[in-house]
C-alpha cells in the first residue's frame, strides 16, 4: 500500500488557499440531499456538525454522554494558540508554524502545521463572535498569556476554563442546527462499527446504551471526531468515557493507525495519592508561566519545602534550560522530571511528584494577582489534596494527557477509507512527537469550522455516491459482528473485572510505552499485552444484560479495543529506533541526555495496517519531507 | 475507614426503585466519593450482584456528568464541588451516607443514580447562542469588551449544566441554569442582537419541560458546583421586562 498525502502544490504559504480556490464545490440547492454522520461532539465533531448544518448538509450528530456539551474538550485548561500577534511580540504565522513543528520534533507535515497555523486566526475571530468570554485587557481588548515552546504570548485564555468556554461556543452553534432542524442529535449512542459499501465508508453501527439495541445509519460520509486513547494507561487526565473504540474499529476495517507511540505525558499533573485512585488530574501548564519548578538538591531531603533555604533547592528546569526555563515543552518537563526523581530526589509521601512553587510570584504580584490567573485551578489543587497551594508549594507529576498519534489522514483529513474522515484528536495529523500547549483546541476547531467544510465538499462534488441503505449487507455483516461481540464479553462469565483488567493492562504500558523506552523492555510489553489480551477474553466477568443500561458492558468493550492498540503501541515504539519528542528510546540520547533523532531513517510518519484477529499488524510508512524548516537538534538551552 | 451506602436502586425508569444498604471497608481519606462507588461496584460485581449506574466522566468538576443527592445535598457537603471533586476526608469513619438521583419531573430517572437531563439540551436549542456563521466573524478585537462585563459574562458561563439547581430547588426550577446563559450572553455586546427572543424562547421551554418558577429560595445558588450566583436570576427577570418594552 502507498499513502498519498495529497498535499497542493506551491509555496507553503499558498497551499492551503490554492486548495480553497481549486477545490470542486457541491451546489448550494445539493448540499440538504447529503447525509453526513459526525461521530463524536468534542470541539472538533460539534464545529464540524454545525458549520456542515449551516451549509446545507443533513447531520446526524452521535455522543457517547448523555449530552453533547459534555464531551471530554469541556476539561482543557490552558488556552488556545493563535498568531494574532495583538501584544506586538513578534508573532506570525510562520513563527507560530515553526514553534508546532519544532515542537513536534519534526515529526509533522509542514503542509499541514502551516495550515493550522494560518487558520488559527479565524478561530479566535469565530469564538468571540460566539460569545466565548475570553481574558481581558481593562482597555476591553483580549489578553494573552504564553505557553510553553514558545517565546512569544500568543494564547488566548478564559480562566483555565478555555476548553469549556470553547466547546460550549461550539455546542450553541450546533444546537443553533438542531433547532434550524439541520442537525439530528443522537446521544448516548457509541459507534461500534464502520461500514464499508464498495470501498466506500458508507454508514456507521452504534449500540443505545440506553436501550442496548444496535442501530443502523447511512450516509455519504462519516466523519469520526473520537477524541485520543490516553485511557489505554488506565491512569490518564482524559475522562473515564474517553476511548479509542470508533477509530480503533474503523482501523479494523482499513484505516490506517498513525504514530500510535507518540502519546504524550503531561508535566504538572496532581501526583497519584492512593491505590485505588480512578483518574489523574491535570494542573495547566499555564501554571508554569510564574511557578518554579525544583526539588531538593540533596536525596532523601526530609524537611517541608518552606523550611528548605534557597541554597538547598534545585530549580532545575531554569539551570538546564536558561532561555525557555520553567516553559520548555512538555516532554523536556516530563523527562527531566523523571530524571530528578529517579535520582532520589522526589518529593512528597511517595517521592513521586516534584515541587511547584508560587511563593516568588506571590511576593512580587500579590496573591490577588496570582488568584485572578489561577483561581479554579489552585481550588482544584487544594479540594483534591487538601492542602493550600497558595502556603506551600504545588507537588506535580507528570501524566499522560494525549495522543498524538491517531488514525492517518491525507492533507484533506481523510484516511485510508475513501469517504472517512477523522478530524480533532482521533487524528495524527498536525502535532508529531510532541504537542505544544494550546495548540490541542486550536487543531480541533480549525479541522472542523474551517477544513473539513471544504474537504468535505470537495469530496462529496467529485465521487461517485451510489444510493445505499440499512438493509445492505455490509450494515447487516457490521451489525452482526458488533453485536457477537458484545455479547461475547457477556456471556464469558469468568473471575476478573473490566476495571481489574483496565488495571492492569494500564501499567504494562505505563512501564513498557511510558516516559522512556527501551527494546527489551518493549518487546516483553508486546510478550505481556498478548497473554493479557487472551486472559480477558476467557477470565473476564461483566455483570448485567445487554438489554438495558449497563456501564460495566461498554466499559468492557473498550477496554477490550485498548488491548489490541496496546500492542500496536508497544510494535510502534519498537520499530522507531530514534528518540524524538514523547518517543525517548534510551538507547538514542544525546551526550546532553537530550532526544537524539535519526532524520536519515525515521523522518517518516508510521502508519499501521490491521491484518486481522491476532496477526502482527504492518508498517506502511509516509516519508515526511522538509522543505521550509531545517531539522535541527531540538534546543531549548 | 469504613462507610455505609444507602443508595436508591431503580432497575429501570417504570420500574419501583427502593433504598439498599452496602457496606465498603478500608477507604483512605485521599479517595474521591465516586472512587468509594467504584469500589463498591467492584465489591458488587465479583459478588455476582448488579453495579450501582451512575453518570460520570471528567471527575475534574468540569464536565457535568455527575450528579446525585449526598445525605439530602444536590453534590454532597463541601460548596463549590461537584460530587466527582468529593473527598472522603469530608466523612466520619462509620458514617451512613444516603444517595439519591436527582428528583425533578423534567429529570426522569432512567437507572438507579441515572436520570434524563436532555431537557436542559433543549432549552439550550431554544436560544442558549448566537447566531454567527462560520467564517462570518469580525476581527476579535473589533468590538470592544469592558473587562467587568467580560469577567461576569464568565463567571455565567461557567455553568456545567449538571442539574444541581433543579434537585435543590423546591420547585424543581432550571431557572439558575436557564438564567446563567441568558445573563452570560446578555452581558456581551455579542449577545445584543438576539437578547429580546432569547430570553422569551428559552424561558417558554423551560416551562414546558415542566420545570418549576423561581421563589427567590437560593439553594440554587448553595449547592451549585461552579459558584453561579442567583444575580443572573434577576438580570433574567430584567431581560424579561426589556424583551416585552416596545424599545
Amino acid at each position: 500500500m502507498q499513502l498519498n498525502a495529497r498535499i497542493p502544490d506551491g509555496p507553503l504559504s499558498e497551499k492551503w488557499t490554492t486548495f480553497q480556490d481549486r477545490c470542486k464545490l457541491v451546489n448550494p440547492s445539493n448540499k440538504p440531499k447529503h447525509k453526513i454522520l459526525v461521530v463524536g461532539t468534542g470541539l472538533a465533531g460539534a464545529a464540524a456538525a454545525a458549520t456542515l448544518a449551516e451549509q446545507g448538509y443533513q447531520v446526524k450528530s452521535f455522543c457517547i454522554q448523555d449530552s453533547p456539551r459534555r464531551a471530554h474538550s469541556i476539561a482543557a485548561q490552558g488556552g488556545i494558540n493563535a498568531a494574532k500577534n495583538y501584544p506586538n511580540d513578534g508573532d506570525s504565522v510562520w513563527r507560530l508554524f515553526y514553534d508546532t513543528i519544532k515542537g513536534g520534533d519534526y515529526r509533522s507535515r509542514e503542509a499541514n502545521v502551516y495550515r493550522l497555523a494560518q487558520i488559527s486566526n479565524q478561530i479566535i475571530d469565530q469564538c468571540v463572535a460566539q460569545g466565548v468570554p475570553f481574558a481581558r485587557e481593562y482597555g476591553g481588548l483580549l489578553a494573552n498569556r504564553s505557553f510553553g515552546g514558545a517565546q512569544v504570548s500568543r494564547t488566548f485564555y478564559a480562566k483555565g476554563q478555555t476548553g469549556q468556554q470553547l466547546l460550549l461556543g461550539a455546542y450553541g452553534a450546533l444546537m443553533r442546527q438542531v433547532a434550524a432542524g439541520r442537525v439530528e442529535q443522537f446521544p448516548r449512542r457509541e459507534m461500534l462499527d464502520l461500514v464499508v459499501v464498495d470501498g466506500q465508508a458508507r454508514g456507521i453501527v452504534v449500540r443505545n446504551l440506553l436501550t442496548g439495541e444496535f442501530e443502523r445509519y447511512e450516509g455519504d460520509a462519516v466523519i469520526l471526531a473520537t477524541g485520543g486513547y490516553s485511557n489505554v494507561y488506565y491512569l490518564s487526565t482524559n475522562g473515564k468515557n474517553s476511548n479509542v473504540t470508533a477509530a480503533w474499529r474503523a482501523h479494523k476495517r482499513g484505516a490506517l493507525f498513525a504514530n500510535p507511540c507518540f502519546t504524550q505525558i503531561h508535566p504538572t499533573c496532581i501526583p497519584v495519592a492512593s491505590e485505588f485512585q480512578s483518574k489523574l488530574t491535570l494542573m495547566s501548564e499555564s501554571l508554569r508561566n510564574d511557578g518554579r519548578v525544583w526539588v531538593p538538591k540533596k536525596a532523601g531531603e526530609t524537611r517541608s519545602p518552606q523550611d528548605i533555604p534557597e541554597a538547598d533547592r534545585d530549580y532545575y528546569l531554569e539551570t538546564r534550560y536558561p532561555t525557555f526555563g520553567n516553559l520548555v515543552p512538555r516532554d523536556v518537563a516530563s523527562r527531566n522530571a523523571k530524571q530528578v526523581i529517579d535520582e532520589g530526589r522526589g518529593v512528597g509521601n511517595t517521592g513521586l511528584a516534584v515541587y511547584l512553587d508560587f511563593r516568588d510570584a506571590i511576593a512580587q504580584q500579590g496573591k490577588s494577582a496570582i488568584e485572578s490567573r489561577y483561581g479554579n485551578l489552585f481550588e482544584m489543587y487544594q479540594r483534591i489534596t487538601g492542602e493550600d497551594p497558595y502556603a506551600e508549594p504545588m507537588r506535580i507529576y507528570p501524566a499522560v494527557h494525549y495522543t498524538m498519534g491517531g488514525l492517518w489522514v491525507d492533507y484533506h483529513l481523510m484516511s485510508t477509507v475513501p469517504g472517512l474522515f477523522v478530524l480533532g484528536e482521533a487524528n495524527f495529523s498536525d502535532h508529531g512527537a510532541n504537542r505544544l500547549g494550546a495548540s490541542a483546541l486550536m487543531q480541533g476547531l480549525a479541522d472542523g469550522y474551517f477544513i473539513i467544510p471544504y474537504t468535505l465538499g470537495n469530496y462529496i462534488a467529485t465521487t461517485d455516491l451510489p444510493e445505499v441503505t440499512i438493509d445492505d449487507d455490509a450494515f447487516g455483516e457490521a451489525e452482526a459482528s458488533a453485536r457477537a461481540r458484545t455479547l461475547k464479553l457477556l456471556s464469558i462469565k469468568g473471575d476478573r473485572t473490566v476495571l481489574d483488567f483496565h488495571r492492569s493492562l494500564g501499567q504494562l504500558i505505563w512501564q513498557g510505552v511510558g516516559m522512556t523506552r527501551s527494546k527489551g523492555e518493549l518487546e516483553e510489553t508486546i510478550e505481556k499485552v498478548r497473554s493479557l489480551r487472551s486472559e480477558f477474553w476467557q477470565n473476564l466477568r461483566v455483570p448485567g444484560e445487554a438489554t438495558t443500561l449497563n456501564q460495566n458492558l461498554e466499559f468492557a468493550g473498550r477496554v477490550a479495543d485498548f488491548m489490541e492498540l496496546g500492542e500496536v503501541m508497544a510494535q510502534d515504539a519498537l520499530a522507531r529506533e530514534e528518540s524524538c519528542g514523547c518517543h525517548f528510546r534510551t538507547a538514542y540520547q544525546t551526550a546532553e541526555g537530550e532526544a537524539r533523532r535519526r532524520d536519515d531513517q525515521f523522518s517518516t510518519a508510521a502508519a499501521w495496517q490491521y491484518q486481522g484477529d491476532e496477526q502482527p499488524a504492518t508498517l506502511v510508512e509516509e516519508s515526511l519531507s522538509f522543505e521550509n524548516v531545517e531539522l535541527t537538534q531540538r534546543s531549548y538551552k | 475507614m469504613q462507610v455505609h451506602l444507602k443508595i436508591w436502586r431503580q432497575p429501570g425508569p417504570a420500574d419501583a426503585g427502593e433504598f439498599v444498604q452496602y457496606t465498603v471497608d478500608a477507604i483512605a481519606p485521599d479517595l474521591s466519593f465516586l472512587e468509594v462507588l467504584d469500589k463498591l461496584n467492584e465489591q458488587l460485581t465479583e459478588s455476582g450482584a448488579l453495579p450501582v449506574e451512575f453518570d460520570h466522566d471528567c471527575r475534574e468538576g468540569i464536565c457535568g456528568a455527575c450528579g446525585m443527592m449526598v445525605n439530602g445535598q444536590a453534590h454532597g457537603p463541601q460548596q463549590r464541588t461537584s460530587v466527582c471533586q468529593l473527598y472522603m476526608r469530608n466523612f466520619q469513619n462509620g458514617d451512613t451516607i444516603t444517595i439519591e438521583p436527582w428528583r425533578a419531573k423534567a429529570f426522569p430517572v432512567v437507572k438507579d443514580l441515572v436520570v434524563d437531563r436532555s431537557s436542559l439540551d433543549r432549552i439550550a436549542v431554544a436560544g442558549g447562542y448566537i447566531s454567527v456563521k462560520t467564517g462570518s466573524a469580525p476581527d476579535a478585537n473589533a468590538v470592544l469588551v469592558a473587562k467587568p462585563s467580560a469577567d461576569t459574562a464568565f463567571d455565567y458561563a461557567t455553568c456545567i449544566a449538571c442539574g444541581a439547581c433543579v434537585a435543590a430547588c423546591p420547585n424543581a426550577s432550571a431557572s439558575l441554569f436557564t438564567a446563567a446563559k441568558i445573563a452570560h450572553l446578555a452581558l456581551l455586546p455579542q449577545g445584543r442582537p438576539e437578547r429580546k427572543k432569547r430570553v422569551v424562547k428559552m424561558t417558554q421551554q423551560m416551562t414546558k419541560e415542566g420545570f418549576g418558577d423561581c421563589s427567590n429560595h437560593g439553594e440554587c445558588q448553595s449547592v451549585c458546583p461552579k459558584g453561579i450566583s442567583i444575580d443572573a436570576i434577576a438580570q433574567m427577570r430584567r431581560e424579561y421586562i426589556r424583551a416585552h418594552l416596545p424599545f
